[in-house]
């Protein structure tokens, strides 16, 4: 089965007889754009729970074997439902703006 | 209950996707293909989940989907399964991914006929109690006196009780579930997988647009649904109905939380407290809360 | 290659044997209700090798096609009039999707009132759904036109479902002769499907339907209406191949019957166009120089065959057992058409009748031919439109 889907067609002459799509990672592009407030782990505090990895809408968590989380911040929506489940409440949300002046 | 280190890390829902920021439905998602690992055909009617896939010619969901008609999964589901029969496949999974209103509503013929006639299927009714799709109308799982863009003062009649009316149709297996409690449903999912026959996975799941809450407490709302008693988690294995652990507590009223916690949370229900109290209508849902249990219980019990 | 003797909706129900159906989906109406009773008879006793899904409405039978279909399989229904209605949603979905998905349409009047007898009027009001469109004349014709429509339909040039339909009753449940072919002499003409782009599969995951925008949406459609039209071209390779290996042709999309020197030809779909013949006959004998075509592909419509023969007659006297209500015969519409841009100007006289069942006899089809005659010599058009015995 051959699955020509060109992922930009600029013609017809690009696309497929009907619409079938292909899993992409960012189909709607680096969706972290969509965000106001950025979730901050503190590790210092984090106990490797994985609540906010099982939680996550947008499974943009990743956890190293130990269980330590990473957030993805193309992608993370900014939710902030992992900073609400967190046990241990280590995760802030941090507004995108005060963090880059406090950055800067 | 699988502990959250043993869950797969494997994502197959992609990041990156089109659903709006603490979408409960992708939570449900993820858990559900991690407990199905890839070997699943879904069918998905007109819905939420039709958009979060995002636009052509990208998808976010790591395995194949079938969009199809509003009314139409059950029935296209059946093809589906009927084909890999005949072509001798046994071990996939077809599944249904459908809302509230093409379950309750629009597609409960299709899903009717499919139960009689013992396809083997798993459909999976994620409930937002409305239509979201289409901007917030009431389906026939809005709760009594909730707000919708078809119900503004809130609707009047209380909601279907859709679990009986899947139970005639006696289901090998059939249970309830919640996106609060991302274990338990990756275990159902697990479970269903290895049965053969019609199945039905009933998920409870917050949906911060169409009722109207911070989108970060999220989970706290599908807790309380289950903490006030106004949800069940139960689980029917052929004849054998098992109250889950989650609503065992709140069998007995005295434990529930009260439902105005659940309430007061909403926007939907924001008109039960503002400008007055509006003690009536929030009996009313107090009452819903005593009257499912005991129609559940009078059920399966 | 045997002779059988059984009803069309019989035969049909065969032809999913001959073809290696794998998937079929239907509902009962009168006077389709045959073919699923027959198929699920076959089914049971081990003749009809696939899946029979007993379902509970035709929407659910087209979509439970589209999901089978989706997932790689062969897939064929039935229906009538408002079963076919009521897959309508379904009908756009499957030439949307591209799925060679094949109904066997018996033709049957629209409610209400209620009445099971033969009209158009089901199938002509479903010709802007993308599905290629036979109209059948013969128990023989039905069976083997299913058979090549699975070959049309899985073509890559064409990848569209196709709908043949015969007359309720009149066609559906007389009792003829056809020649039956076994799968495997089929196997000669029909490879198993194998859908060349996409299928659901767990091995190669993709979304079938997600939402496009309008920047390509319309190429879509365009290239499913380019489609529809390759049938034309797919069709007459296919009936070539059948007719090489079986011996069997039925005339092409339109089957002409002493058209060559015609100065009036009568045009038709479904059975009338077989008791025409007769017609012309009787009226050759009494000295007109008449034809008769019968119009066996209303979609994609052949243009071409029309602009031919309309290159040669002073006039087509079209005959529609069915009305595009507020615009006349659909069929004679067409013709009228295809003509505007030739500089062919024959008359082209739109006849409507026959509905309910009502019959049409040879003594129908003469007066109308001889009608269209009277114009010729005239010179005279007359209505437009005339609905034929009307009371
Ligand atoms: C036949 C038909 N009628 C109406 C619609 C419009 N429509 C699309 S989705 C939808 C509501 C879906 O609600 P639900 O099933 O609860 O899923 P949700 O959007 O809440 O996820 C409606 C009314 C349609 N697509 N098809
Ligand atoms: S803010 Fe939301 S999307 Fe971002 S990591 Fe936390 S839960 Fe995930
Ligand atoms: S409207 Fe609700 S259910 Fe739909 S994608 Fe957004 S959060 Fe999810």
């Amino acid at each position: 089965m051959v699955n020509e889907v060109d992922i930009n067609p600029k013609t017809r002459g690009d696309m497929p007889k009907t619409s079938y799509s292909k899993p992409t990672i960012g189909s709607m592009g680096k969706t972290g754009s969509w965000r106001t407030f950025s979730p901050e782990i503190n590790y210092d505090e984090c106990s490797k729970c994985r609540t906010c990895w099982l939680h996550c809408p947008e499974a943009v968590i990743s956890q190293d074997e130990d269980g330590t989380p990473h957030i993805d911040y193309d992608y993370c929506k900014g939710c902030g439902i992992c900073a609400q489940v967190c046990p241990k409440h280590c995760i802030s949300m941090v507004r995108d703006l005060e963090k880059k002046e406090v950055e800067a | 209950m699988v502990a959250t280190k043993d869950m797969p890390q494997k994502e197959y829902v992609l990041k990156g996707n089109a659903a709006c920021a603490g979408c409960q439905d992708m939570v449900a998602l993820r858990h559900a293909h991690k407990a199905l690992e890839g070997n699943v055909i879904q069918v998905v009617p007109a819905c939420c989940t039709s958009v979060v896939q995002s636009l052509w010619p990208k998808s976010c969901l790591d395995i194949p989907v079938l969009n199809t008609a509003f009314a139409a999964s059950a029935a296209t589901a059946s093809g589906a399964r009927a084909a890999l029969r005949a072509k001798g496949i046994t071990d996939t999974t077809v599944m249904v991914w459908a809302g509230d209103g093409g379950t309750f509503d629009i597609g409960i013929q299709a899903l009717s006929g499919a139960f009689e006639r013992r396809t083997d299927l798993l459909y999976v009714c994620y409930n937002n109690q409305v239509y979201s799709n289409t901007g917030t109308q009431r389906s026939g799982a809005t709760p009594l006196h909730a707000q919708t863009t078809t119900t503004w003062y809130g609707k009047k009649e209380p909601e279907k009780m859709l679990d009986l009316i899947v139970a005639a149709h006696e289901p090998v297996y059939q249970t309830t579930a919640n996106s609060s409690y991302p274990r338990d449903l990756y275990d159902k999912f697990k479970k269903a997988k290895e049965i053969e026959g019609p199945k039905f996975i009933h998920i409870f799941l917050p949906c911060p647009q169409a009722w109207n809450y911070p989108v970060e407490i999220g989970v706290e709302i599908g807790k309380l649904a289950v903490e006030t008693g106004y949800w069940i988690m139960w689980e029917r294995l052929g004849d054998e109905w098992t109250l889950g652990r989650q609503s065992k507590r709140f069998q007995d009223p005295d434990n529930r939380k009260d439902i105005e916690e659940f309430l007061k949370l909403q926007g939907r229900f924001s008109h039960l407290f503002k400008p007055k109290k509006d003690e009536k209508k929030i009996q009313d849902l107090r009452d819903f809360v005593q009257h499912r249990w005991d129609a559940v219980l009078r059920t399966f019990t | 290659m045997k002779t059988m003797l059984m009803s069309a909706n019989y035969a049909a129900a065969r032809a999913t044997v001959s073809a290696r159906v794998e998937v079929v989906a239907a509902y009962p109406i009168t006077p389709a209700t045959t073919v699923p009773e027959q198929i699920a008879l076959l089914s049971e006793d081990g003749v009809f090798k696939g899946e029979f899904i007993r379902v509970e409405s035709e929407h659910s039978a087209m979509f439970a096609c589209i999901g089978a279909s989706s997932t790689g399989a062969r897939a064929f229904t039935a229906t009538s009039s408002n079963g076919l209605l009521y897959m309508d949603e379904g009908l756009h979905w499957a030439a949307a999707a591209r799925l060679p998905i094949v109904i066997s349409n018996i033709n049957r009047s629209v409610s209400p009132s209620w009445n099971i007898h033969v009209t158009h009027d089901d199938s002509m009001s479903k010709r802007d759904t993308g599905w290629i469109q036979f109209y059948s004349a013969s128990v023989d014709e039905l069976y083997h036109t299913i058979i090549q429509s699975f070959k049309l339909a899985e073509d890559e040039r064409v990848l569209l479902p196709v709908m043949v339909n015969a007359d309720g009753f009149v066609l559906s449940h007389t009792v003829s002769t056809f020649d039956y072919l076994e799968p495997e002499e089929v196997d000669k003409f029909l490879p198993p499907y194998n859908p060349p782009h996409w299928k659901m599969d767990p091995d190669d995951p993709v979304s079938h339907g997600n939402i496009v925008f309008p920047e390509h949406y319309q190429e879509f459609r365009y290239q499913m209406h380019e489609s529809n039209k390759n049938a034309l071209t797919v069709f007459e390779e296919v009936e070539k191949e059948y007719k090489k290996l079986f011996g069997k042709y039925f005339g092409g999309p339109i089957d002409c019957y002493k058209c060559d020197d015609a100065e009036v030809i009568f045009t038709s779909q479904g059975t009338i166009g077989a008791e025409a013949k007769d017609a012309i006959d009787e009226l050759r004998e009494e000295g007109h120089k008449v034809g008769n075509a019968r119009v066996r592909m209303v979609r994609p419509f052949p243009v071409e065959k029309i602009r031919e023969l309309a290159s040669k007659v002073k006039a087509f006297a079209s005959f529609d057992r069915s009305a595009s209500y507020g615009f006349g015969g659909p069929v004679a519409n067409d013709i009228r058409a295809s003509l505007y841009h030739t500089d062919y100007r024959p008359f082209v006289k739109s006849y409507i009748g026959g509905f309910g069942g009502r019959d049409i006899t040879v003594p129908d089809i003469k007066e109308i031919v001889l009608d269209t005659v009277n114009v010729v010599e005239s010179g005279e058009l007359g209505p437009e439109e005339t609905w034929h015995d009307l009371r």
